[in-house]
């Protein structure tokens, strides 16, 4: 039960939770193609805190709000009032708690929605906290996944790219270990997969390491990529040698299954062409739009509409 | 050949810390604050053979008996680390130090990305992981400090 409780990392969110996630978001879905608006958060406030630039995920959650008849307030700079004034987020959360009843925080330190989720007696959200945990867009993942096949279990998901710094990549691995999926990470060798992610992993998840591109497209049933940030390499060379060998074009994404689906957290860069945005298997477009109907279901389920 | 019980002297009332990994003595006296508190004299023996572990350190320290958040202090530097409370020159109780289920203000999180390492009203807070290899979890941003880390944030 999400009710009344925070959501930092995916590990707040139980097994059941995610499944009546999915439910639910099942529900929002066919509300909002459906051209509808419920009321069953008229009387809530959601607060936004954005302390660095993320207007995707902010306008997200504030649609979902939205789309449910709740009320917004957001401090879209928040890093230009109270933090230049020195005031500490535990002050700034202790505050909002006054005026919201769910809290929606982004901020660049790690850890930091958990401190604010200790200070604030609302449930939070956590909306990315630096390199650390950003759960909406994991469980919009699974979501897109959940809904496009049916199910997870049986499917083999291969992940593409920088999986050492990529938050999303780390808390989705986190999150899919708990079914029976079998998982394969593509990357290259000064962007492989740290050992404290591996180590969190449960015994009897099916996981393998590869390099080779060309033959784990033909054999995924979900190709998740990944952005590669120019500024993880110190070598410029060797940058544009990985982003040359790890983006994906239209000859590559031609070698999928035809069910199989091609995911990315957006926004990209140069990780996937423009090309391969027409192709039957390209979903992350979708795959964002998916991110409306998963926070209108966490935000009703913590908020606890009937 | 030297009588190796011979290396540090007896002492009449107090703790000795034995057992502690060779090199790490003077780590050990750092927490405890020893140059400040003239009141204990302290003999120390560095890269004491020992059959255990090869080569080991030990501290005596008279008068003085440790508080339970120097132990958990010292957990972190020598897991395997022996206490004895020495009284009047016999050991009145020996126990092994225990590195706690949660650390909460022991060490500062290696992560320098982490909200704890800011100016926030909040304690660091860890969860052991392991104890041998010892690994331990920041509560905050979840990343896992091993003991080369925790050494260097000591
Ligand atoms: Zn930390």
């Amino acid at each position: 039960m999400l009710k009344n409780k925070s959501v930092v990392s995916i590990d707040d969110v139980s097994d059941e939770d995610i499944l009546e996630v999915f439910k639910v978001s099942d529900q929002m879905s066919k509300l909002i193609s459906e051209g509808k608006k419920s009321e069953i958060l008229s009387s809530r406030i959601m607060a936004t805190f954005f302390y660095e630039p993320s207007t995707r995920t902010r306008l997200s959650f504030e649609s979902a709000m939205h789309r449910l008849g709740g009320s917004v307030i957001s401090v879209s700079e928040a890093s230009s009032s109270s933090v230049a004034k020195g005031e500490t987020l535990a002050d700034t959360i202790r505050m909002a708690d006054a005026y919201s009843d769910v809290i929606v925080i982004r901020h660049p330190l790690e850890g930091s929605a958990r401190l604010a989720s200790k200070f604030s007696s609302k449930p939070v959200v956590n909306a990315g906290d630096g390199a650390g945990q950003h759960p909406t867009q994991t469980l919009l993942d699974l979501y897109t996944i959940k809904k496009e096949f049916g199910k997870l279990d049986g499917l083999k998901i291969s992940m593409v790219g920088d999986l050492k710094y990529g938050r999303t990549v780390h808390s989705l691995i986190r999150a899919l270990s708990r079914f029976d999926v079998e998982i394969n990470l593509i990357s290259p060798s000064i962007l492989r997969i740290p050992q404290h992610v591996m180590s969190r992993l449960p015994a009897r998840t099916k996981i393998t390491i590869s390099d080779n591109i060309e033959e784990d497209i033909e054999n995924s049933d979900v190709f998740y990529v990944t952005r590669i940030q120019k500024e993880r390499f110190t070598d410029q060379n060797e940058y544009r040698s990985v982003i040359g060998s790890y983006s994906i074009d239209g000859g590559l994404a031609g070698k999928m299954k035809k069910n199989a689906i091609l995911m990315h957290p957006l926004p990209r860069i140069d990780e996937i062409a423009p090309e391969v945005d027409y192709m039957p298997q390209a979903r992350y477009f979708k795959e964002a739009a998916n991110g409306i109907p998963v926070r209108m279901a966490l935000l009703s389920m913590i908020l606890g509409g009937e | 050949m030297v009588d190796k019980t011979l290396k540090i002297s007896k002492i009449k009332d107090g703790t000795v810390i034995d057992h502690i990994p060779a090199g790490k003595a003077l780590k050990v006296l750092n927490i405890l604050n020893i140059s400040e508190d003239v009141s204990s004299s302290v003999s120390i023996g560095i890269h004491v053979p020992s059959g255990k572990f090869g080569y080991k350190d030990v501290i005596k320290i008279e008068n003085r008996f440790l508080e339970k958040i120097e132990l958990d202090m010292i957990s972190l530097i020598a897991p395997e680390a022996s206490i004895s409370i020495v009284t009047d020159y016999s050991i009145k109780e020996k126990f092994n130090v225990e590195l706690p289920q949660t650390l909460l203000g022991l060490i500062n999180c290696a992560n320098q990305n982490c909200i704890t390492n800011g100016n926030e009203p909040v304690k660091s807070e860890f969860e052991t992981i392991s104890r041998n290899p010892i690994s331990v979890r920041c509560r905050y941003c979840e990343r896992e400090m091993n003991y080369k880390e925790i050494q260097a944030s000591m």
